[in-house]
């Protein structure tokens, strides 16, 4: 019972520490170096602690200082409790989805069963969509309660975008599990431990559709019409300064690494390196004894897992700096008309071939 | 429900944190107001329409289009887990579900309520 409790908020600290100590702070920064690396600039240098710039590391940390002494502003005619309320949706609804995602395999140290995962819910996939779907209520409220024609335009965006394809994103995931027979995020990481049946190799068609879905439900260009700069200035957050604005920052930040854990879960193996089980790890580091090999099995799925993450969050600051940003009409085409009905004919061919 | 505890403490740990974001954020940092700051921003306009408008119909028809095919995926899921078990009769019956649903898409479409020009 305390091994189980001591393991639990080892993990929670774990992931809480990694999302918001390390993924966090730093997602800014990638964002602005990925930009200046694309664009040929120098881009964020200026920061420095005792003249050591350490290529704009401590932007984030000159960032955080600033945001919390500027003033929070609320507009008159606004409404107060709903448009401090919206940044809390936004922020705690993407921090709650981690707790589902596994991390790594089950291993044993010092006789105690540790299972890399801070729930091992029956029901994973669906916890992550129930989460991720209360992210509009925070871009709604906040275009609604802030009494601007901007923001609530913004807003009105935000929920029609996000209802689109969060359907779609419902459909692409069914086709990964017919295949994998389960819910359980941990089942499917496991039964990835075959290289060739790898997520990516059974469904290519919904990784592809999936990990659009998943970028337009974050609001990222090229799906960035809520925000759309050039348009409606920042759209529902434009009347958000401070640490409130932070907030969806950090929001949206850490429901791109949501993204990519899932998107590594789901196509990518989750926690295995190719061609090699846990079990392989665990002789590997037979050296070590019995809880020192499972310790050091247990490091390595971490980092591998860490590794994919970081890919995939790589690869979603690319296409945000590459891609110019759709039309509306062109992004509700592209849900409703395009990726729905492919999606129910991926499941018919998945279905079919299972059968065959 | 053992397994939801810790979901709880997450909960409750994100929630903690928000919250003590948004206590920074209201009590440090200045508090001036004046009439003119505290105008919606409007491109250094005074504003002249309030936002409390009505809006086009067509956002409302997405969110019903969302509950109709949002029922239809909650409804997939059961289904595709025990597909493997359930063989050729769960595919046909389930390929009956899908095929009215996709007429409802069709008959949609066709209405022209995906328009939006």
């Amino acid at each position: 019972m305390i091994a189980d409790l001591i393991e639990t908020i080892a993990k929670i600290l774990f992931v809480f520490g990694i999302n918001m100590g390390f993924f966090s702070p730093i997602l800014g920064w990638v964002e602005r170096k990925q930009s200046a690396v694309m664009q040929d600039r120098v881009g964020a240098n200026r920061a420095d602690i005792m003249g050591y710039k350490a290529i704009g590391l401590f932007h984030p940390i000159a960032d955080a200082i600033k945001v919390m002494v500027k003033e929070d502003f609320i507009p008159d005619g606004a409404n107060k409790i709903f448009h401090t309320l919206a940044p809390f949706i936004s922020l705690t609804c993407s921090i709650v989805t981690f707790a589902v995602v596994p991390f790594g395999g089950q291993y044993e140290i010092f006789g105690h069963k540790v299972n890399l995962v801070i729930a091992n819910l029956d029901v994973g996939i669906l916890f992550v969509f129930a989460f991720a779907s209360l992210a509009p209520y925070g871009a709604v409220l906040a275009g609604w309660s802030s009494n601007n024609n901007w923001s609530f335009l913004g807003g009105m965006r935000a929920s029609a975008q996000m209802l689109s394809y969060e359907v779609a994103m419902g459909f692409t995931i069914i086709g990964v599990i017919m295949v994998f027979g389960s819910l359980r995020l941990t089942d499917i990481g496991m039964m990835q431990e075959d290289f060739f049946r790898w997520g990516i190799f059974l469904q290519p068609v919904g990784f592809i559709l999936f990990l659009t879905c998943a970028i337009a439900e974050n609001k990222r260009i090229p799906f960035d019409m809520p925000e759309a700069e050039s348009e409606l200035v920042a759209g529902y957050f434009t009347e958000y300064s401070g640490m409130k604005f932070v907030m969806f920052w950090m929001g949206e930040f850490l429901e791109i690494v949501t993204i990519s854990a899932i998107v590594t879960t789901l196509f990518f193996g989750a926690w295995h390196l190719p061609f090699i089980t846990d079990a392989d790890l665990v002789n590997f580091f037979s050296f070590a004894g019995q809880t020192g090999s499972n310790f050091l099995a247990i490091l390595v799925n971490v980092a591998t897992f860490l590794m994919k993450v970081i890919f995939f969050i790589w690869l979603q600051m690319t296409i945000r700096w590459t891609l110019p940003r759709f039309r509306y009409d062109q992004v509700m085409k592209l849900g409703w008309k395009m990726i729905l009905p492919i999606s129910l004919i991926n499941i018919f061919i998945t279905a079919v071939i299972i059968l065959v | 429900m053992s397994e939801y505890i810790p979901v709880l403490i997450m909960i409750l740990l994100a929630a903690t944190t928000s919250i003590a974001i948004l206590l920074i954020a209201t009590f440090i940092g200045p508090k001036k107001s004046f009439p003119e700051k505290m105008q919606p921003f409007e491109c250094g306009e005074t504003p002249i329409v309030s936002p409390k408008l009505r809006f086009s119909v067509k956002f409302y028809l997405i969110a019903l289009f969302f509950v109709i095919f949002d029922i239809e995926a909650v409804f997939l899921y059961p289904w595709a887990v025990i597909f493997k078990e359930l063989g050729m009769f769960g595919f046909v019956e389930m390929m009956l579900f899908i095929g009215v649903l996709a007429v409802g898409l069709i008959y949609v479409w066709k209405r022209g309520a995906l328009e939006w020009e």
